[in-house]
């Protein structure tokens, strides 16, 4: 396939989005919208534990803090345009200092320190009421308004969502592309030979840490915005595990892996929920567990992702 | 003529063991310096000490007149001294073009610079010609952990090569290497010698392939420098023999 054709199926698929969510009932404007905020977070994943190869287990408390200084922010009147440069510079910041890490411990060690800083992160969430309002939440967030023009319906912030989605995949291909790009994948594949050949190591290392985290900081924004009250709930550690199964399920270290993966993760359990097909109507009652026996089963059969199965199939030719 | 690199008097103890027992030697501008020794007499850890991987106990490495002992290996790069390692150390996800790009981009403007450079960071041509070089431009395009070990070896040596290094220390480029790409590989590296003027440290137990790339010498045995000179004079050396053969 070439360039040319990968283009013209992106647009189409783009297009395609675009018109079903314009006649989908609210429910499912809400799901797609939703869809592209958790994409915001896991595109950023990818590039930390995909590119980067640096595990990481702490993505919602990133996600969180976005949502959070954007929920004070907005609240106190912050224009959104500046409360999402804030957002995603407060995360890079607090995302370098989780990179530190990362310099001393790899694989599973560096995942339990980027889980404990998620439960810290958690922690403050729950307790610091006087910043957080706690359990109580921060209601009453307001949706954005640029230029006069009103993201309040549905509809019109589930299109700003998507426009600030696709602008943010636009930035992370062209970084990926760019030499840094190929320094992270050196990085991921094979550290110590990467150093001696230049590859500053700590500041790549720290790097994919804080863009990602960035990423999942803009993706708290818009969740703040769509959700207008935010708790400590879903920034818990079990997000981060479900950010990461995005990640894997769809192909790490794949540009579109996360597009994939999320769809599985935010959009399959909903479809299996609310499924009218009367033959499918078990799932209603069962969608979790057959999600999860499709979970076990992918990963057995496919362990690089939904999106490796291209080159299953073409190292099966070889073997022939 | 001035020495390039001085390696003088570097030991390195692990505990009781001594992995390198005060071993000191010279390399000149634009020279090749072979290594032989039988298995463990200390030849790795001595390409470590030198490299940064890891901290000699006690001596002194200087390069073009810096001291330049305990360096990390990413000062050492930016020095212009480069290596290979004794498995293969390749980027197996990225193609064979894209591991000889990623060998030379980061000596390319600095670290903000490179997130605005072309993708190929300026490189795409002489990555060319060193796929050319090494007869790898039918594999160019492959993901480098696809190909052969001997693909891959040749890969790992070509990168060390890619920014054009003031000195690189080569450990056992052809281990595991087929015989015809052994002479494949000599007449690459006397060319990059000749083109890129660097000098080479080379560590090996192909003895025909040292002895012809070589014209200097040095056999460690338990850590100690046992003998060194020219490949003939070194061969012909009786306690070079009973290290190999026992007496």
């Amino acid at each position: 396939m070439n360039a040319q054709m990968k283009t013209g199926i992106l647009v189409a698929s783009l297009v395609v989005v675009a018109v079903v969510a314009s006649f989908a009932k609210r429910s499912d404007v809400y799901l797609l919208t939703l869809y592209c905020v958790y994409l915001m977070a896991t595109f950023g994943l990818n590039l930390t534990v995909g590119y980067a190869g640096q595990m990481s287990l702490g993505q919602a408390a990133f996600f969180g803090i976005g949502a959070y200084v954007a929920a004070i922010a907005l609240k106190a009147g912050v224009p959104f345009l500046l409360v999402l440069p804030i957002s995603a510079i407060a995360c890079f910041v607090v995302g370098l200092a989780l990179g530190f890490p990362a310099l001393r411990v790899q694989h599973h060690y560096l995942a339990f320190a980027t889980l404990g800083f998620n439960v810290l992160v958690y922690l403050v969430m729950r307790n610091e009421e006087k910043l957080t309002g706690g359990t109580f939440g921060i209601s009453g967030i307001p949706r954005p308004s640029l230029f006069g023009v009103s993201f309040d319906g549905p509809l019109a912030f589930f299109f700003f969502t998507f426009v600030s989605l696709i602008i943010l995949a636009f930035f992370l291909w062209w970084l990926l592309r760019s030499p840094w790009g190929r320094a992270f994948a050196a990085l991921r594949d094979n550290p110590i030979r990467a150093e001696s050949l230049g590859v500053n190591i700590t500041a790549y290392t720290l790097l994919a840490f804080a863009i990602g985290a960035a990423c999942a900081g803009i993706g708290g924004v818009y969740y703040a915005s769509l959700v207008e009250f935010i708790e400590p709930g879903p920034f818990h550690f079990s997000t981060s595990l479900t950010m990461l199964l995005a990640v894997i399920v769809g192909g790490s270290g794949r540009f579109f892996g996360p597009v994939i993966g999320t769809i599985i993760i935010i959009l399959l359990p909903e479809l299996l929920r609310s499924t009218n097909v009367s033959w499918l109507k078990f799932m209603q009652t069962w969608y979790l567990a057959v999600f999860g026996v499709a979970v076990v089963a992918l990963m057995i059969w496919l362990p690089g992702g939904i999106l490796s199965i291209g080159d299953r199939f073409k190292s099966k030719e070889v073997a022939k | 003529m001035t020495p390039f690199l001085e390696v003088k008097d570097v030991r390195k103890a692990y505990g009781a063991i001594k992995a390198v027992d005060g071993v000191s030697f010279d390399v000149g501008p634009g020279e090749i310096v072979g290594v032989i020794g039988p298995n463990g007499s200390g030849k790795t850890t001595l390409f470590n000490s030198i490299l940064g991987q890891i901290a000699p106990t006690s001596g002194h490495v200087e390069f073009c007149g810096e001291d330049i002992t305990g360096m990390s290996p990413l000062e050492l790069s930016r020095r212009g001294v480069g290596r290979t390692f004794q498995t293969l150390q390749v980027f197996v996800k990225l193609s064979v073009r894209d591991n000889l790009i990623a060998a030379a981009q980061e000596f390319k403007g600095t670290l903000g610079g490179r997130l605005f450079a072309k993708p190929d960071a300026g490189l795409g041509d002489h990555a060319d010609q060193m796929i050319e070089l090494f007869r790898l431009k039918h594999v160019a395009h492959l993901p480098a952990g696809s190909l052969s070990y001997g693909q891959q070896k040749l890969i790992d040596i070509a990168m060390a090569f890619m920014a054009a290094p003031r000195l690189v220390l080569l450990d056992e480029p052809c281990a595991g290497v087929n015989p015809s790409l052994v002479d494949q590989l000599h007449d690459r590296l006397v060319e990059l010698n000749k083109t890129q003027g660097g000098s080479f440290v080379v560590i090996e137990h192909n003895m025909d392939f040292i002895m012809k790339l070589c014209p200097h010498v040095i056999c460690m045995v338990e850590g100690k420098v046992l003998a060194e000179g020219p490949p003939a004079q070194v061969q012909g050396n009786r306690a070079v023999l009973e290290a190999y053969l026992g007496n």
